[in-house]
Parts: C-alpha cells; sequence; structure tokens
C-alpha cells in the first residue's frame, strides 16, 4: 500500500517531516518529494505510520492514497519525461490546501460557521416594466 | 465507518478529509492498485485488459465507447460499494478526453441515481470558504451511520 503525504506548513518542510517519520517508521519505506512524502509497505503498518504523522502538524498535512509504489516504470517520471500524470490535480488543490487548513483550525477552535452571502437577485427595474406593460396595452 | 466515494475520484482535500473524520475514502486509487498489485495480471501501461470494457457493459450500453467501459469496470463497483458520496462540482482539476469527460459524466449520472446521501460542493476561494467548506463535510460524514465524533 502506498500513501502520499503532503505538507504544506509555516512550521514543517518536507525534509523535517521525512526525518521525523523515519522516527517512527517501523519498516515502512518513506521516499521524500518536494510536496512531502510517500510511504509505501504492509497496510498496517502504513495506517501506523500515517496516524503518527498526522500528529506532528494535524492541520497542515493532507495524506491520499497512490495506487502505484513510488518509482513504477509505468508512472515514474524518471522514465517517462516530464510531469507524471496526477501532479497536475495534485498542484491544483494545493494551492487551495491553505484554505482547509483554516477550516480545520476553525473547526478546532470551535468557531461559529459564517452564513454565506446570498446572491442578490436583481429584480426587474420599474422603467423596463412600465416599457412591457405599454407594449401589451 | 462508512464508505465514502469522492469526486473528483483523485482529489487530495476530499480524500484526506473523509479519512481525517473516520470514514473511508473511495477514490480511483483504490481501483487502481487493486489492478496494480494483483499477480498474475500483466497488461501496462495500466493493467487494464480486454475483460474491464466486458465489465463495463454492467454500467454502460455496449455501443459506449471501450474507453468509457474500461474506465467503469474501475469506477462502477466503487460506487455500488459506496454508501455515500461527497461531490465537488467545479472540479476544473477533473478534465480529460472524451473518455474522462463522459466517465465523469457516467459517474455523477450513476451517484445521483443510487440514491445514497449526497454532498456537492464548491471548491474554496477564501478563508470563509473554507471554513464552510470544512464545516458542511464534517456535518455531512457525521451524520452517516457510524460517523461519529471525529
Amino acid at each position: 500500500m502506498t500513501k502520499y503525504v503532503f505538507v504544506e506548513s509555516p512550521f514543517m518542510t518536507p525534509g523535517e517531516l521525512a526525518l521525523r517519520a523515519y522516527e517512527v517508521s517501523e519498516g515502512v519505506l518513506i521516499k521524500e518529494t518536494c510536496f512531502g512524502l510517500q510511504v509505501t509497505g504492509a497496510p498496517e503498518a502504513v495506517d501506523h505510520l500515517i496516524t503518527e504523522i498526522r500528529t506532528f502538524d494535524p492541520n497542515h498535512i493532507f495524506i491520499k492514497d497512490r495506487g502505484f509504489p513510488p518509482g513504477d516504470p509505468r508512472r515514474c517520471r524518471a522514465n517517462l519525461g516530464g510531469a507524471r500524470p496526477g501532479y497536475l490535480g495534485h498542484e491544483r488543490e494545493f494551492r487551495l490546501l491553505r484554505y482547509i487548513t483554516r477550516g480545520l483550525e476553525a473547526l478546532e477552535r470551535g468557531e461559529a460557521v459564517p452564513e454565506a452571502a446570498r446572491e442578490k437577485i436583481r429584480g426587474l427595474d420599474i422603467q423596463r416594466l412600465q416599457e412591457l406593460i405599454d407594449e401589451e396595452s | 465507518m462508512a464508505k465514502v466515494f469522492i469526486y473528483p475520484a483523485t482529489s487530495l482535500i476530499l480524500s484526506d478529509l473523509v479519512a481525517r473524520f473516520n470514514h473511508k475514502p473511495l477514490g480511483a486509487a483504490l481501483g487502481i492498485r487493486e489492478r496494480i498489485q494483483t499477480a498474475g495480471i500483466d497488461s501496462p501501461p495500466l493493467q487494464i485488459t480486454p475483460e474491464e470494457p466486458k465489465r463495463g457493459l454492467k454500467y454502460a450500453a455496449v455501443e459506449v465507447p471501450s474507453g468509457v467501459r474500461g474506465r467503469m469496470a474501475i469506477y462502477g463497483p466503487l460506487i455500488e460499494e459506496a454508501e455515500a458520496a461527497v461531490i465537488v462540482t467545479d472540479a476544473d482539476l477533473a478534465f480529460g478526453c472524451m473518455g474522462c469527460a463522459r466517465t465523469d459524466e457516467l459517474i455523477l449520472f450513476s451517484l445521483r441515481q443510487s440514491g445514497i446521501p449526497i454532498l456537492e460542493l464548491k471548491y474554496p476561494t477564501s478563508d470563509e470558504e473554507g471554513i464552510r467548506f470544512v464545516a458542511a463535510i464534517k456535518k455531512f460524514l457525521t451524520g452517516l451511520p457510524d460517523g461519529g465524533e471525529a
């Protein structure tokens, strides 16, 4: 089983995260990347490591499953060249992570959820209404 | 723990939030992993064999392109397995060739037809929207069976 670990934190770099992850890895393969880590191993060991990793900086660390193992020749950009398929999706969502972090922090602090501003529905202009009445009459 | 289908199926944000709130996210990675790591199948690059479009017949008619049926062979079983779904409706990252685009339409149609609880959202573009986004997902997931406090 392989999982991605993304870190978008002012307190921790992927390098620091990798070092701390190694301390609790228990045989899980850890690959440091520009955005965080890829961790590969037996499902129980990976789940245990993920639980530990989340505690380092809960609101700034994000995790998702990966289908391919790291370095798989069918996906690895070392063989294919260029960005790996799927990277662009990660890049797009990576920019939104700060909003998610803000949401998680608000949840943690028990802040009230701000109400969505209602879209103003523009009524029929009075002059246009008069014109319509005049046209009909 | 409920099984929650996420759309876009490759979404990092949805996958993380669903797992964070103690449920199982069902995304593309699970279907792909099953094919990649099952011994005995070898049809690079994606372990999609001629069998997949046949399996996809369960979800799409025979005149539907094999690309859509092949993709549905991955997503269809996940949709069947799902007990709830979280959908981001303005996911501009979920684009692709016609095969991907039509499969995405079929996934959304199948989810809406399935009758499972669905939460539809838009990606946040500000801090306030981020707070609403996370709160909405938390509320939805907490309301699911076995969805206690995270």
